[in-house]
């Protein structure tokens, strides 16, 4: 309970009113620039730093927190309401959000996005507050063969979210594979399906990906269909969660942070594999309970992702404090941020520079509260954006879909891959493909070679060597289990869940089917 | 300010200072206060092969930092990140530019190879080679548990048994990370082909896997872990260039020339300028960077980023590109990665 101590001291030094209107400054900035579509946290921050510059350590630091969790915030708000998630992170946000916002529930979808990201962002911060020195020397013992483990068990699950029709979601998850395929191989550096294109060597980047198929995809859909289908407008729907709303958001928020912590505090963990198990999960969940409102719009899927997404976010800090290795894209940024303000991260930082490490993680929780307290009655505001007329708000949805996509490298290229992508997402609307199998064979396929590659170079082609760690031993047991449960359970007795996960997804489809009739 | 790393996450988040930039100027532009680059003005381009935060990015912007203070060019210099193919992309816009003399390229060794495994059809001395600026020395890196206490102890396993050392570096073959213990396994009697090594995502992925233990001996520049090292998370066998290193727990590691080992290896950065320029404006853009290194400023970065001051001009830099060019491409050639 010294930590505690220690850090009720960090909260003694932080706590004044001027530092309170640096972090509500810091908020409000983060939101704002991170809800510019394709600026994820991490650009946010980037943005956003020399902001601070100037102000002394703590009052810097405090500001820095709020950017963070605004920049983090800001990015699940423009998921939601434009369907165009500013990094991979935000893709599983973005699917049941954006339908939920379709369906008039925007402002309950932002609201259990800001209640889940304030939960997992607490408990995460108060488990780097406890364990980091600890959590950060078992984490460098997990090597390539648990992550490939992890890879497998993720690929596994993701047959559970095919759709209606098998043979459509595993076309759709190949052509996400060998999406994941294009660029240069790193072990061998020899380019793959570039076709002589060096601005294909650096592999296409997934925000482009979801953006072309998700927003642009959407946007050619209807458009096709304009004239056809009468004008849907959205419904106004109410402002704030209700009672029912709550319920069904508490359980995927703490499930989302348990899986969303531990893979940030691993080196290799990201938040692309938990934000997806947490979807899964709430899913499966929903459907046993007969609920499965997932592919309308299922708030359990905005709960679930968001809050391990911010988990994840938490839990990048031990590797980063505690080892002084950034783990993403945000948290590269932050190491170059902490050296600024003459926080060296390494092993002996907890030792060394305890009074600014306290600082430090108490403004991380206030900046976290205070956007709550800011957000929250924001949500409502947000949700009036989608009420401006269809051909307005879809001009404006490729307005920044394209600025989002040229955003990530500069490259005038990557416009020309967005459309050719949005041309693929509206041909797999129109035959009914599902597109959540292609984006995840985007992600994990390229994770998944990665890891395998590293395990078999480390081991010179041994491949015993996939089962030389407990992890990933307990892993495949895990995977064994899923695959081989739910047969036994069908022969013993017919299972209803399974029924239920089919049913949902085939609504989806079938619905979709009729409108392309 | 630690160095960052070429490739991997650092990358990725400092392509975002890139996008910010580009926002920014967009929003210049859009709101008039855009400066325009006109005919007579002096302003001038300076083309990074890769993102911001990278090596190259560091060495470019430091000096066009000083060049802009100190108005040796008489206007603004503008940097754009070309980011692509290793360097390749950045290398095509150049030689593209034939006869632009208002723009200048940062590169370096990375280049060098990337170019080879791209197959494009041009090398650094093809351009207009103006300056080299720095020089970067490359480490031996073992975990604090490693049964290897020096140099000699690792060459003598190595060469025993090529095979039961796992190498790991922080870039993908032709890189840095990937020559260095390339020439070292060849300047010590092993056979390059027989190397054993894992190419890591940049520094981050690199210091897991040393710190891990899942690989026996990590190749990569030794600005990156000066953290790991000072706190003795990570052992320095020796270091690549011609003088030791300075730093905690850094001066005791030797050279390899010291080690009896017959092998400098530098990484290095200096300035092209696109084919076809007349000698008249090569000599004073020479002059603008000797002017530059002279600075105070100038040796004040160098120390701040623990870069080695080894600046050569012209013709001996184009002669040092030719030699550098020869020595990948042996390296290449024994690893038949040609």
């Amino acid at each position: 309970m010294d930590n505690l101590g220690l850090l009720m001291g960090g909260f003694g030094a932080v706590l004044t009113p001027e530092n309170l209107m640096y972090c509500a400054i810091g908020v409000l900035l983060g939101t704002f620039v991170g809800v510019l579509p394709g600026i994820g946290p991490a650009m946010a921050v980037a943005l956003l730093l020399p902001v601070t510059y100037g102000l002394d350590p703590v009052a810097a630091f405090i500001m820095f927190a709020g950017i963070y969790y605004g920049g983090m915030y800001g990015g699940s708000t423009t998921a939601i309401l434009l369907n165009t998630p500013g990094e991979s992170a935000s893709v599983m946000t973005a699917l049941e959000g954006n339908l939920m916002a379709r369906a008039g529930k925007a402002a309950q979808a932002l609201a259990t996005a800001a209640i889940g990201s304030f939960i997992a962002g607490t408990i995460g911060t108060l488990l780097v507050v406890f364990f980091a020195p600890a959590l950060a020397s078992v984490a460098v013992e997990i090597g390539a063969p648990s992550y490939f483990a992890l890879m497998v068990l993720a690929m596994v699950s993701v047959t559970s979210v095919l759709g209606g029709s098998p043979l459509r979601g595993f076309i759709a998850l190949f052509i996400g594979l060998t999406i994941g395929l294009v660029g240069l191989d790193l072990n061998t550096g020899q380019p793959r399906l570039s076709f002589d294109q060096p601005l294909l060597a650096d592999r296409i980047d997934v925000v482009v990906v979801a953006v072309g198929i998700f927003a642009l995809g959407e946007a050619l859909w209807v458009a096709a269909h304009l004239r056809r289908s009468p004008a849907h407008v959205i419904p106004v729907g109410r402002p704030w969660m209700s009672r029912a709303d709550f319920r069904r958001s508490w359980g995927p928020w703490l499930r989302g942070t348990a899986y969303g912590f531990p893979f940030g505090a691993v080196p290799a963990g990201g938040a692309e594999i938990p934000t997806f198990l947490s979807y899964i999960t709430e899913k499966r969940i929903a459907a046993r309970h007969g609920k499965d409102e997932f592919g309308r719009g299922a708030i359990e899927g905005v709960a679930g992702p968001e809050a391990a997404n911010n988990a994840s976010a938490a839990g990048t800090f031990v590797p980063l404090l505690a080892l002084g290795l950034p783990v993403t894209a945000t948290s590269a940024v932050m190491l170059a941020a902490f050296q600024g303000y003459g926080i060296e991260p390494g092993p002996s930082l907890m030792t060394d520079q305890p009074d600014l490490v306290w600082a430090l993680l108490a403004s991380l929780l206030i900046g976290n509260a205070l956007l709550l307290v800011l957000n929250l009655p924001l949500a409502p505001v947000w949700a009036k954006l989608l009420r401006i007329p269809r051909p307005q708000l879809y001009a404006g949805i490729l307005f920044f879909a394209a600025l989002g996509s040229y955003a990530t490298n500069l490259q005038p290229f990557d416009l020309f891959l967005l459309l050719l992508l949005g041309l693929l997402g509206l041909m797999m609307r129109r035959f009914a493909l599902p597109v959540l199998p292609l984006i995840l064979g985007v992600i994990l396929g390229p994770l998944m070679e990665l890891k395998l590659r590293e395990a078999m170079a480390i081991s010179g082609g041994e491949v015993d060597a996939l089962w030389s760690e407990p992890l990933a031993v307990v892993i495949y047991a895990v995977v064994a289990v899923a695959i081989i449960a739910p047969l036994v359970l069908r022969t013993i007795r017919p299972a209803p869940a399974a029924v239920a996960v089919d049913e949902g997804l085939a609504g989806d489809t079938t619905r979709e089917e009729e409108t392309v009739r | 300010m630690r160095p960052l790393t070429r490739h991997g996450t650092r990358r990725r988040a400092a392509r975002t200072v890139a996008t910010v930039a580009a926002l920014s100027t967009a929003v210049l532009l859009a709101t008039g206060c855009g400066v325009t680059r006109g005919a007579q003005s002096d302003d001038m381009t300076m083309l990074i092969p890769n993102s911001p935060g990278g090596g190259y990015d560091q060495t470019g912007r430091a000096a066009v930092a000083v060049m802009e203070n100190d108005d040796i060019t008489g206007g603004n210099v503008e940097v754009t990140n070309v980011i692509g193919a290793g360097g390749s992309v950045a290398m095509t816009r150049l030689m593209n530019a034939e006869g632009d003399e208002r723009t200048m390229m940062t590169a370096g060794l990375g280049v060098v190879g990337s170019l080879y495994s791209f197959g494009a059809p041009y090398k650094l001395d093809d351009a207009t080679p103006l300056a080299q600026l720095i020089e970067d020395q490359e480490g031996v890196l073992v975990p604090p548990d490693s049964p290897f206490e020096t140099i000699d102890d690792l060459v003598k396993a190595w060469k025993a048994d090529p095979g039961s050392i796992v190498v790991g570096g922080g870039s993908s073959p032709g890189g840095p990370d990937h020559l260095f213990p390339m020439q070292l396994a060849s300047a010590v009697g092993i056979d390059a082909r027989d190397v054993r090594y894992v190419p890591y995502d940049g520094g981050g992925p690199l210091t897991t896997a040393l710190l891990g233990s899942k690989i026996d001996v990590g190749f990569s520049g030794v600005g990156e872990f000066t953290g790991q090292l000072k706190d003795g998370e990570l052992r320095l066998l020796a270091v690549s260039g011609e003088e030791r290193l300075a730093g905690d727990n850094i001066s005791d590691a030797p050279t390899l020339t010291e080690s009896g080992i017959d092998l400098v290896f530098t990484n290095w950065r200096g300035v092209l300028a696109p084919p076809g320029i007349s000698d008249q404006r090569r000599a004073e853009l020479i002059a603008m960077l000797e002017e530059m290194h002279e600075t105070p400023e100038w040796q004040q970065a160098l120390e701040d980023n623990g870069w080695i001051d080894e600046f050569k001009t012209g013709d001996d830099f184009t002669a040092f590109l030719q030699e550098q060019d020869q020595r990948v491409a042996t390296t290449l050639e024994e690893l038949d990665l040609l």
